[in-house]
């Protein structure tokens, strides 16, 4: 999961390509698979550099990342399996990295495992050991474990396995060029693999015996290993009828119960993990508490924990705002130099005026806004939360709020994917995948939209410093504005617990299903990778789609203040005048509904339509300081209550098309997607119209 | 030591550690648990609640895992003295 180039915006709706479009018939088919937290994708990336992909399963909604590397003169293609501790449950993920060791047979499976925590791993590599013997476990995190005093005999686990066993650090590449020559040498069959075996109970022995005999496979993995699912009786092995009637006669005869199947068969591979771990690893100090214990103690403490939570996250708005001040102004001027240039050639080409003014007041100044307002708090905020999210800090994030999303009916995990939603809704409702129970994921995508997007951060930083900066002395309009993104943020996350509370009682009536969080040691961030990642892959890429709407949106809006029907009324204002009394109903006014309409393709254009509206298209606003902007408000009847309606509308209305198509394919419904568009649609302009009825009430506006 | 008195893994005090003994739960939840490696016999420790008292963070096996009540109601552990 994670903000990426990929999982953002109107890529996820593309067509993916599979596995079979990646495969070459020349290249062996590596499978990488490991327990989440482990460090896996670090891996793939160091493995892989930039020659990735990310597909879909086909049919299912688990997203997965194919990569290709080479190795003396032979190619791999690398296939990252979805992150498990498991291959025996029942969740999606674990079924499609079980069926794919399985049926689709991988050259060789790399097993990632976290050294600081290797029994909790080795749990799932002796469930893919009882699958195929073609191996290799990879330690990770090798670095992290000495510095806590764990030490891992590699050596002798390799033995114990019967598989190559390789100690990496992959952050540092370190061991990887070992990894790659394990993985040539096993595919190339210079290695052979004599694959630890799990010894289970005598009754399972027994019965294992006796139904191997009837399995047709002349493979005897996967002989024992079917032998094993039949005796669980979960999964359909597509065995002809007369061989599965005598395998229900042999399992009658032997008195066999699956549920005591699968607790003596899961019991066994834990304690052989436990065993395994026994004489490979070393502990130094045991009795000390952790670094981590110390840390989640305040972090996650009664009297700190949601204070420290609030804390950072108005600190992260705070320097995203005031870092953003001045290149924002820096490259608003340099487009208004450029400006001068360019209209000097439109002249000295003799173009017609108004195509003129079409493109630089309609096309170039609203690209100019978006860029300059848009680019530099990008910037520094995805950075700083990619750092958030490297720390390990969101899981604790989950841990804390839990207790308000059980009451709420809801799921967990879904503060994770609200998360997510700060960067970017439609990755917000991409990452709800990581709920299993389709009740709470479909609470946690409808309800993502209350998260404000980046997209919405300039909106309402332009407006609170405006409206609430003006309060205080100049030099905290920037501390205001961080809490008003705060405050704004807290009504968000108190109206997706209402939202959810009220669909677990209706519509999605249901008791919360069983939720199980890990809360993984924390991780030292590489810094260079964040910024790389956070720029290239997020920034550029959120910046790339605003730009592609804004321009032809800054089009369109010029060709209604300049186009009128009839009399000497614009498009625009018609519209506008249209809309005006429902505004005003709800403390605001036509132009700016008109604004947040037309900013459906990507709210980062809604503020300059407003701008566009006021000033008949002329967009004449000097950004040198948001008084020009106040000014501008002011002049158009703004209050108080138009500000403080703007900012809730903003949190408050239909998501963005592209979250809503996002909705649309991961839901396959147009109930859910039709209701995510109604609920917060109804709830803002519910809000906004009673705290217009109560300003007014008390004469306030 | 153990004192051999079975109680569901929600009453374990914070800083204490028990002994797991059985998994009451069904289905698919119950297959989680003992993947997490709440199986017979295993050392748990009571680590830490969250601000407003649910979830509680367990040490089970070197990995730290947060369950709500709900779920660790279902678990029946042996209180180590």
């Amino acid at each position: 999961m994670g903000l990426t180039k990929q999982s953002m915006g109107t890529n996820i709706i593309k067509t993916m390509p599979t596995l079979k479009d990646m495969h070459n018939e020349n290249s062996a088919v590596i499978a990488l698979a490991g327990n989440p937290n482990t460090g896996k994708s670090t891996v793939f990336n160091s493995l892989t550099g930039m020659k990735q992909h990310t597909g879909n399963w086909p049919g299912k909604t688990v997203a997965t990342a194919f990569g290709s590397f080479e190795v003396k003169d032979s190619s791999f293609l690398l296939v990252d399996l979805p992150g498990t501790y498991s291959l025996l449950a029942n969740s999606a993920e674990e079924e499609i990295a079980r069926d794919f060791i399985c049926f689709d047979k991988p050259d060789a499976t790399v097993v990632v495992t976290d050294a600081t925590c290797l029994e909790r791993n080795l749990n799932l590599a002796l469930q893919i050991l009882e699958i195929t013997s073609s191996v290799i476990l990879c330690i990770n995190l090798i670095d992290e474990a000495n510095r806590k005093g764990i030490s891992v005999n590699t050596d002798g686990l390799s033995e114990i396995l019967g598989i190559p066993v390789i100690a990496t650090n992959a952050r540092d590449g370190v061991g990887l060029h070992d990894l790659k020559s394990a993985i040539y040498d096993l595919t190339m069959e210079n290695t052979q693999t004599n694959p630890y075996r799990i010894q289970y109970d005598q009754s399972i022995e027994e019965a294992i015996e006796k139904l191997e005999s009837l399995l047709p496979s002349p493979d005897p993995i996967y002989r024992r290993w079917a032998a094993l699912r039949l005796m669980e009786g979960d999964i359909d092995l597509g065995l002809d009828q007369d061989t599965q009637h005598k395998i229900n006669r042999i399992l009658k005869d032997l008195n066999m119960n699956r549920n005591k199947n699968k607790d003596l068969i899961a019991t066994s591979i834990v304690k052989q993990a436990e065993a395994i771990a026994k004489q490979t690893v070393s502990f130094k100090h045991k009795t000390k508490k952790s670094l981590d214990d110390r840390i989640d103690d305040i972090i996650t403490s009664k009297l700190f924990g949601i204070p420290i939570m609030l804390l950072m996250l108005g600190v992260i708005f705070w320097i995203t705002i005031e870092g953003a001040n001045y290149p924002s102004h820096l490259l608003y001027n340099g487009f208004f130099t450029l400006e001068g240039y360019i209209l000097s050639m439109f002249r000295w080409l003799k173009i017609p005026k108004v195509l003129q003014d079409m493109l630089i007041f309609g096309v170039y100044r609203t690209l100019a806004w978006v860029i300059s307002v848009m680019l530099p708090p990008m910037a520094i905020f995805f950075p700083l939360f990619t750092l958030l999210e490297d720390l390990g800090y969101l899981p604790r994030v989950a841990f804390n709020l839990d207790s308000f999303f059980k009451r709420a009916g809801a799921h967990g995990k879904q503060s994770l994917t609200m998360c997510m939603g700060f960067g970017c809704n439609a990755a917000g409702v991409i990452s709800c995948r990581i709920i299993d129970s389709p009740r709470e994921r479909l609470i946690a995508i409808i309800t993502n939209n209350f998260v404000p997007c980046n997209g919405r951060f300039p909106l309402l930083i332009a407006i609170s410093s405006i409206f609430l900066g003006g309060l205080v002395n100049s030099q905290f309009t920037s501390l205001i504005a961080a809490l008003t993104i705060l405050g704004t943020v807290i009504i968000g996350i108190f109206v997706t617990l209402i939202v959810s509370k009220i669909m677990s009682n209706t519509l999605l009536k249901g008791v919360p299903s069983s939720f199980s969080l890990e809360l993984p040691p924390y991780r030292r961030p590489q810094i260079g990778r964040i910024i790389v990642r956070s720029v290239f892959d997020r920034t550029l890429f959120v910046l790339g789609r605003a730009v592609a709407v804004a321009a032809p949106a800054g089009l369109v809006i010029w060709l209604m203040a300049n186009i009128s029907i009839g009399g000497d009324m614009s498009i625009l204002d018609l519209s506008a005048n249209f809309l005006d009394p429902l505004g005003k109903a709800i403390g605001m006014d036509g132009y700016i509904l008109m604004a947040f309409i037309l900013g459906f393709p990507a709210n980062e254009i809604v503020i300059p339509i407003m701008i566009m509206g006021y000033t008949r298209a002329n967009m004449l606003i000097d950004m040198e300081s948001l008084d020009a902007l106040r000014e501008l408000f002011i002049l158009n009847g703004w209050s108080y209550l138009t500000g403080i309606c703007v900012m809730l509308f903003s949190l408050l209305h239909f998501p963005c098309g592209t979250t809503l198509l996002t909705i649309k394919k991961e839901t396959g419904s147009n109930k859910w997607t039709f209701l995510s568009f109604v609920i917060p649609t109804v709830i803002g302009m519910g809000v906004c119209f009673i705290i217009t009825q109560i300003f007014r009430g008390f004469g306030l506006a | 030591m153990s004192n051999n008195i079975k109680i569901p893994l929600s009453s374990l005090p914070i800083g204490r550690h028990g002994k797991v003994m059985t998994i009451t739960s069904e289905g698919p939840t119950r297959r989680r648990m003992l993947d997490l490696g709440f199986v017979r016999g295993t050392d748990v420790l009571a680590l830490r609640k969250s601000p407003l008292g649910d979830p509680t963070a367990y040490k089970i096996r070197g990995a730290v895992i947060a369950l709500r009540q709900e779920e660790a109601s279902y678990i029946y552990i042996s209180e180590l003295i």
